[in-house]
């Protein structure tokens, strides 16, 4: 198995990822989740803060299983070729701000870097913007690599450190079956502690077992090819190396023709799912992604499959990505169909300026 | 004997060990440069780099599951 597998590492391994992705993420969608939603780690991140009673909003609740096959992918993968290393100490504070400063310029833009492309795949051209914001973040985070900045070394950490994410992830799919509920208010609501939405995209998804296989796939492909979407527009960019690049180009085309064959290619601007066409922030809510992003070492995806790899400081990056997409629905920062949050503009220059004050004086501190 | 450069990229987050390697070559137009780094993401990421780059690199794994990397031209 291990020499088939070796494949995964070659220069095709990112490519098959990106593939693989870019037919499961529209099959998804054609059983059930939103449009252009098959795989969003930040949409995802939002609905699991929804479930998990952090923000109230009805219609974006929902233990996604994709996230959890992601991790426990990863990890089974990690696991069978010895790369399960527990590790942490890289600035997790730090990290796990970036992760709510993502959340919230992804939550703005109505996406993850992985959603930006399937949106572009689907024909949803408000991704264009968004992307071209994604790109601006990453060459600003790469302005501040250059210029030193380091988030610093992490260090080996006891075996069980390693094991607190998948055993959480193994939590919430507990959570997601047994559906726990303890009882109703006065009006008939149920006061959790696990919320799912009746109507909207949280009400939106494919079969649990589905969606499970899928992120185990996707997450055990991801952690030998070490696929990465916002690696492959810095690596492009910083280092000249298309390696992950290609992955990109392969999950766009992969998705498009799917689409096109499951007829869900709908293009332009207006009416598209889950979507606003305000360019301006939908540029700036994912150049604040991108920066968070690259300032942490990697896009939404890869900070789950290195949290399966038993990276804590990869985990307190995702848990601040699920913490921040609650502070972005309670403070009206997220964006909805209709256009931006009423305080997502002033978030995300607020986001932009904290992201910049990391990136300008947060440095390896040197031994004494 | 000759000393040969190090660059200890243990424990740093992607890109910094590849950027790290990246500065260190442009500054050598041959000779040997060892790195160090302890995940195999970061020696596939600085291997690829050397590589291309026209430099041949040796891979040591080390007991405690770091890569010693020696790169060569």
């Amino acid at each position: 198995m291990s020499s088939a597998l070796r494949i995964l590492t070659s220069r095709w391994g990112p490519i098959i990822t990106g593939a693989v992705v870019g037919v499961v993420a529209p099959i998804l969608v054609k059983q059930g989740n939103p449009g252009n939603m098959g795989i969003c780690v930040a949409c995802f991140s939002r609905d699991l803060a929804g479930a998990l009673g952090l923000h109230q909003v009805s219609t974006v609740q929902y233990i996604r299983p994709e996230i959890i096959g992601f991790v426990l992918g990863a990890m089974v993968a990690a696991l069978l070729f010895a790369e399960f290393r527990p590790r942490t100490g890289s600035s997790p504070l730090l990290r796990f701000l970036l992760g709510m400063l993502a959340s919230v310029g992804a939550l703005v833009f109505l996406g993850c870097p992985w959603r930006a492309l399937l949106r572009l795949s689907g024909g949803d051209w408000n991704a264009i913007a968004g992307l071209l914001g994604l790109t601006a973040g990453i060459i600003l985070g790469i302005v501040f690599l250059r210029m030193g900045f380091s988030l610093g070394r992490s260090r080996p950490a006891p075996q069980a450190l390693g094991w607190v994410m998948p055993v959480l992830m193994i939590v919430l799919l507990v959570l997601l079956i047994a559906a726990p509920q303890f009882g109703r208010d006065a009006n008939g609501k149920p006061t959790g502690p696990i919320f799912f939405s009746a109507k909207g995209p949280g009400s939106q998804h494919a079969p649990i077992a589905l969606s499970l296989a899928a992120g185990l796939v996707i997450g055990f492909l991801a952690q030998r090819s070490r696929f990465c979407t916002v690696g492959a527009i810095r690596d492009l960019i910083l280092l000249r190396d298309s390696h992950l690049f290609n992955g990109v180009v392969a999950l766009v085309a992969a998705a498009f023709l799917t689409n096109l064959a499951l007829g869900q290619f709908v293009a332009g601007f207006k009416n598209q799912p889950i979507a606003h066409s305000d360019g301006l922030w939908n540029f700036g809510g994912m150049a604040l992604a991108g920066l968070a992003f690259t300032l942490a070492g990697g896009c939404p995806g890869r900070q789950l499959f290195l949290s399966g790899e038993g990276d804590a400081d990869a985990a307190i990056f995702s848990l601040g990505m699920i913490v921040g997409a609650g502070f972005a629905h309670n403070f009206s920062l997220a964006s909805s169909a209709a256009g931006p949050g009423a305080y997502g503009p002033a978030a995300v220059v607020v986001g932009l300026i904290a992201c910049a004050i990391i990136g300008l004086t947060v440095r390896e501190a040197k031994a004494a | 004997m000759k000393t040969v450069k190090t660059i200890d990229a243990r424990g740093l987050s992607c890109p910094q060990p590849a950027m790290l390697t990246r500065q260190a070559l442009q500054r050598m137009s041959s000779g040997s440069l060892e790195v160090l780094v302890d995940s195999g993401t970061s020696r596939d990421n600085v291997t690829r780099l050397a590589e291309r780059a026209g430099w041949r690199v040796q891979i040591h794994e080390q007991p405690d599951g770091s890569f010693r990397l020696v790169l060569e031209k």
